[in-house]
């Protein structure tokens, strides 16, 4: 399994969600009130992409006419015929022995720890990846060299920042 | 088992030799007003003022609530917040091109003044979205085919509308619902076939409408779910009423097509008629036959939404019944219960089978 960089925490904020693409597959990131879990963007009935989805509660029933809902925002709905699937599993609520979404192992890691991971040459698809060399750019100039009309743009680049690996 | 598909990409089904072509597309005007220039001034102004209403008691919008907006696919809206199937360019990326399909046709649905307590304006509504289906729809896409929306509550006047469209070809057939205020068999609907008879079209009966009546042979149902299932046993009681009236012997080239009704019932059906035919046989001597021949013979299905056995040879048996020539793919774009048909024709359907569901059914039924 290779783990892929895929969203700074703070670009998907809690009900939120993030369309990613890692190892060829489109994957759907979910934060569930700082919890983040990652399912196959395809559900397995016929195939719609679940982060067109909304998000729902749980709604049980020990018997008609008394309903109880939990687990706000825990589940997500496909876009198309309505299969209801467990963020925290990709179960789904009617079969969830047989029937269920992949999901992938998802943790946040700070990106100080990621910078100096031996590991991260596997990690990509992150837009703004972790990257030691962030030194400003500057030059020992001599032979009296002066600067020049050129400047390149430059960007600068965080570390302190934690982020969303998924383990593809 | 966790089924791992490949990520939706445009394509269509490799089954799909003989072509693809989709029974039930349904598009919608994103505003009345794209119907005013085919409604005269007065029933403009009646349809403004008074507005439409269905066969149904204190109705306003839908008797029960559908499943997702507009009933329709969360991702149907146009780029610009369109409404479902409503922008042809949309439309075509989204369903015709992305699944390459060869022919659709169009079953508008609301607002089209079908069932309308109002016999004249449902006459007017009718007549206009068929002049829409042409102007927005068939005439900018050669894919498309119309169906002739009729008032069908009035036979006479559906009758008109149906001789107006005589040999137009983007009209391939009647449109009727399933639901209407006594069964379509009554003769006092057979103007209606008598008019598709004579220029040669097929009816197709699209599940939903207004009857006036409970939805369900036991009255008001509390839930949606109950509603949708409820659509195999008011198309059971259409096609008896067809069977049993004599309409097939009135009419023997005629031709019926039941959209979105199901068809796990079909077998059932048939059982149950022929066995009380033996016994009440001359009850209805207007029939010369057995009535599940007239069901093999003039009735046809589409597959959405396409019944989902656990044992995939039970769906094989009750197609295996009703006849692998009469069965036809139906997507019911862009609803939220489409079918896609690269998924929902499935595998172990035998190849041949498949293209006769994909294309070959559909020509012949439609004479394309």
């Amino acid at each position: 399994m290779a783990r892929h960089i895929v969203a700074a925490v703070d670009e998907i904020p809690p009900g939120g969600r993030k369309l990613v693409e890692a190892d060829g597959k489109k994957i759907v990131v979910f934060n569930l009130d700082g919890e983040f879990f990652a399912l196959l963007d395809r559900c397995p009935h016929q195939g719609s992409a679940l982060s067109g989805g909304i998000l729902c509660g749980l709604i049980q029933s020990d018997e008609p006419g008394k309903y109880h809902f939990s687990r706000a925002g825990e589940m997500v709905r496909c876009p198309w015929h309505n299969w209801e699937f467990d963020i925290r599993t990709g179960k789904s609520w009617f079969d969830p022995r047989r029937t269920k979404v992949r999901a992938f192992p998802t943790h946040v890691e700070p990106g100080a720890a990621l910078a100096s991971d031996p590991r991260r040459a596997q990690a990509r698809s992150g837009e703004s990846a972790a990257q030691k060399d962030s030194a400003p750019l500057s030059m020992p100039m001599d032979g009296g060299a002066v600067e020049g009309p050129y400047q390149a743009e430059t960007f600068s680049v965080k570390i302190e920042a934690d982020y969303v690996v998924v383990e593809v | 088992m966790n089924i791992i598909r490949p990520i939706a990409a445009p394509g269509r089904p490799a089954a799909a030799t003989l072509g693809l072509v989709d029974c039930d597309i349904h598009p919608r005007c994103a505003d009345l007003g794209e119907y005013r220039p085919f409604m005269t001034d007065a029933m403009w102004h009646r349809l403004t003022t008074y507005g439409i209403h269905a066969r149904h008691g204190f109705h306003k919008g839908y008797p029960f609530p559908k499943a997702a907006p507009l009933a329709s696919r969360r991702d149907s809206w146009g780029p610009q917040g369109q409404p479902p199937a409503s922008d042809l360019g949309f439309v075509q990326h989204q369903f015709l091109d992305h699944y390459g399909l060869d022919m659709g046709v169009l079953n508008p649905l609301q607002p089209s003044g079908q069932g309308d307590v109002n016999d004249e304006l449902s006459a007017a509504l009718a007549h206009a979205v068929n002049e829409w289906q042409l102007a927005h729809w068939v005439d900018h896409d050669a894919r498309l085919r119309a169906s002739i929306v009729v008032p069908y509550e009035d036979a006479a006047a559906s009758a008109a509308e149906i001789r107006k469209r005589a040999g137009d070809s983007r009209f391939c057939q009647v449109l009727l619902m399933s639901r209407t205020s006594e069964p379509l068999g009554r003769k006092r609907y057979w103007p209606i076939y008598e008019a598709a008879a004579e220029v040669g079209l097929p009816i197709g009966i699209h599940a939903f409408g207004f009857s006036g009546n409970a939805m369900t042979n036991g009255g008001w149902p509390s839930f949606y779910v109950e509603e949708v299932q409820e659509h195999a046993t008011s198309a059971q009681a259409q096609v008896a009423s067809f069977v049993v009236e004599g309409v097939f012997e009135r009419f023997p080239t005629l031709k019926i097509l039941m959209i979105e009704c199901g068809f796990g019932w079909m077998p059932s059906l048939g059982w149950r008629l022929d066995n009380n035919w033996k016994r009440l046989r001359d009850e209805v001597p207007h029939l010369k036959r057995a009535p599940s021949e007239y069901l093999r013979e003039h009735v046809y299905v589409s597959t959405q939404p396409i019944e989902e056995p656990a044992k995939g040879e039970h769906l094989l048996d009750a197609m295996e019944w009703i006849g692998w020539d009469r069965i036809l793919y139906a997507s019911d774009y862009p609803h939220w219960d489409f079918d896609d048909p690269r998924i929902a024709i499935p595998s172990f359907i035998p190849l041949e089978k498949r293209a006769a569901i994909f294309g070959g059914n559909a020509r012949g039924f439609y004479r394309l």
